[in-house]
């Protein structure tokens, strides 16, 4: 008899889960409640530490899962003993769940101070993102900017927004898209401001280096506490350089607020439903942090991805790969 | 101004029945102001509040130079709840944005830390046999004339719009330190884009300016100030923002705060003589209002009867940009039509020539 698996989110990690699948000869269905497969990916433009157009990965990882059945434009409701429930009323039975539906980007206007939304020149990393698909990164006026400050952990590691834990990969989105938009203005002065550079990755942390000396790029140990438009629509920013002890003020063209991971939406109520612990951080625990980071605890529910932690591009598909595995376990005892 | 996320959050403010205490200094420096609004509130708006004379100072300035210690301040406090207690109110509107903060933060130490309040019962049925309610609503006073800027647009006289232009007046807001950076869920508008004078600007007819400097303190800072040898401090922060501020032109400034409004008002005249910069139209300063004022004026009530002739810079620009009428010559007279004195010319109040009359009084 053939066994059914359900995965929930075409993200990266729910991409591979079904190219993994395949591997294993189980054809999962996908359930994606956007209108297209590759998640957050489809945003981004080249991936760190290589500066590798993000469509070539997303390229490879559709390539290895189109035998994979894709449903799209609809959520799982709930997660039901012998299946799910849809967003269109329908049911879906299923002998495993996947759950890989990842996580949210922290809504950088609930940081008020920072102007986000309020102010022309006030951007997040993924507007940049954004801009650099398009072509063209340039002020709300279409000016070229001159100087331009990064914020790191606008979201995370910040207990005013409640949001405690660390974000992980926005130090090193920062660290790239700085140097991107350094090649791209040369002539441009680019500060980062940060409380810790954590570069956790490998080449990240040479990356870091060149990004210093090749690049020129100020990095300034400090928060920013606010940011203020100025009559000429530039961003006039407070922040405190805590290596020197002396409090700085600077305008600058642009400011780029680097957001964190948080939480996904529907992890409370997943956890609420299915008796699965939620950590402090709002991300589900998995049964053990060590040896099953990809179960659940429910035996035939699975996890894959950046719905148990914030986590890099590969580190998501590894578990994609993990859970597969622990799936096609779990199929073949029963 | 674009907001965002807090916009559309407003405390709690009670509708009537309000238990009126004043700040210690604004009769002072504004001495028309609290009069004002408890004429605004009675006649204007028809509302229910008492002011007893047996309250005192909240002893804020003392407590924030670090001279009154906390359990005497609670117990202060406390004393002011017993007085409303006994007057049989439940609402506590404070003019003083400082003894707001200094309410708040006790409220909330004492629902924190439940044994201090227990403490300062003891100590003031101990001093003065009183007991206490602690009030069902607290509110700062701007709070309760933004709760009631519907009633006092329907009765405007004179909209915050210039007569010769027909635009509305560019008006520069300052919420004071107090008011919501210590407990931004206690300000309307919480404490990055507060609207509780912004809300009563644009109802009444203005624009409101943001300009960078915008949520830096005006300067007084109690140290800052208090401390004779900080008092460069004072000048220099209210000299950021009067720089900050000045591209954009304002027509005034109105302050939440006794502090802001004074130093925001006087130190005008203190850099124009130790610097030599001057700021508004034709460098004659940019006058700065208390809400009361800007509400009185509003309404039609005579600027001299608010008290506007104690202001460092003159506000006659002000009133003719907005219509208002009013006397020259009885600018410097009290109450009872005698003549108080009047400031030597400077900077910011040079065309204030005085009546050849009043000259010989």
């Amino acid at each position: 008899m053939t066994k059914k698996v359900i995965i929930i989110g075409g993200g990266p990690a729910g991409m591979q889960t079904a190219a993994s699948l395949l591997d294993l000869g189980i054809k999962p269905v996908i359930i994606e409640k956007s209108d297209r497969i590759g998640g957050k990916l489809n945003d981004w433009h080249q991936l760190f530490p290589t500066f590798t157009p993000a469509h070539e990965v997303l390229a490879k990882l559709k390539g290895s899962m189109k035998d994979a059945r894709v449903i799209t434009g609809t959520a799982v409701e709930s997660i039901g003993k012998d299946g799910v429930s849809l967003s269109d009323g329908s049911t879906m039975e299923a002998d495993a769940v996947v759950v890989a539906s990842g996580f949210n980007l922290f809504r950088a206007e609930l940081k008020e101070e920072l102007g986000y939304t309020i102010y022309d020149n006030v951007y997040t990393t993924v507007d940049i993102e954004h801009m650099l698909n398009d072509g063209k990164v340039a002020m709300k006026d279409g000016r070229t900017p001159q100087r331009i400050a990064f914020l790191h952990c606008v979201g995370s590691r910040d207990e005013k927004v409640n949001q405690r834990h660390c974000s992980k990969v926005c130090c090193v989105t920062g660290v790239k898209q700085a140097m991107e938009l350094k090649a791209m203005f040369p002539q441009s002065e680019v500060y980062n401001f940060y409380m810790d550079i954590r570069m956790f990755g490998p080449g990240y942390e040479e990356m870091y280096r060149r990004a210093q000396e090749e690049f020129n790029i100020h990095f300034v140990r400090g928060r920013i506490s606010e940011a203020s438009e100025t009559i000429d629509r530039r961003v006039q920013i407070k922040a405190e350089d805590t290596l020197i002890g002396r409090p700085l003020k600077m305008t600058v063209d642009m400011l780029i607020l680097i957001v964190g991971m948080t939480a996904g939406e529907s992890n409370r109520r997943f956890a609420e439903t299915k008796g699965v612990e939620l950590q402090p951080s709002g991300f589900v625990a998995p049964a053990d942090s060590f040896t099953l980071n990809t179960c659940s605890g429910v035996p035939n529910i699975f996890y894959a991805g950046t719905v148990t932690a914030p986590k890099n591009l590969g580190e998501s598909i590894n578990e994609g790969v993990a859970a597969a595995q622990q799936v096609a376990r779990y199929l073949n005892r029963r | 101004m674009k907001r965002n996320s807090w916009q559309e959050y407003q405390k709690e403010i009670a509708d009537d029945d309000y238990y009126y205490v004043r700040s210690c200094i604004r009769q002072n420096f504004f001495p028309g102001s609290e009069k004002a609004f408890l004429d605004i509130l009675r006649n204007d708006v028809g509302k229910n509040i008492i002011e007893e004379p047996m309250h005192t100072s909240c002893t804020g300035i003392g407590y924030h130079s670090d001279i009154v210690p906390m359990e005497t301040i609670m117990t202060v406090v406390a004393r002011q709840f017993a007085l409303m207690t006994e007057a049989g109110f439940e609402n506590f509107t404070s003019s003083c944005i400082t003894s707001f903060g200094i309410y708040t933060e006790m409220l909330e130490t004492w629902h924190e830390f439940p044994e201090t309040e227990e403490r300062t019962r003891e100590y003031l049925y101990k001093a003065t046999g009183r007991e206490f309610n602690k009030p069902k609503n607290l509110a700062h006073t701007s709070d309760v004339m933004f709760k009631h800027r519907g009633a006092i647009a329907a009765k405007m006289k004179h909209p915050l719009v210039n007569v010769f232009t027909g635009r509305p007046l560019r008006v520069v807001e300052h919420i004071g330190c107090h008011y919501a950076k210590i407990f931004p869920k206690k300000g309307v508008g919480g404490s990055e884009f507060p609207y509780v004078l912004a809300g009563m600007i644009e109802s009444w007819g203005g624009e409101v300016v943001d300009y960078p400097e915008r949520r830096h303190c005006c300067g007084f800072g109690f140290r800052n100030y208090l401390v004779q040898a900080n008092r460069g401090f004072s000048v220099a922060n209210s000299h950021k923002k009067l720089e900050s501020m000045k591209p954009y032109k304002p027509d005034f400034i109105v302050t939440n705060c006794p502090g802001c409004s004074m130093f925001l008002d006087k130190w005008q005249y203190t850099i124009a003589e130790m610097e030599g910069d001057t700021y508004g139209q034709d460098g004659r300063g940019i006058p700065v209002l208390t809400y009361e004022e800007m509400a009185g004026l509003v309404l039609g009530y005579d600027p001299w009867a608010l008290g506007m002739q104690m202001h460092q810079v003159d506000v006659e620009p002000l009133l003719d940009k907005m219509g208002i009428a009013y006397d020259p010559a009885a600018k410097y007279l009290g109450p009872n039509g005698k003549f108080i004195g009047q400031p030597d010319p400077a900077a910011v109040n040079m065309n204030c020539t005085p009546t050849p009359i009043l000259r010989t009084l």
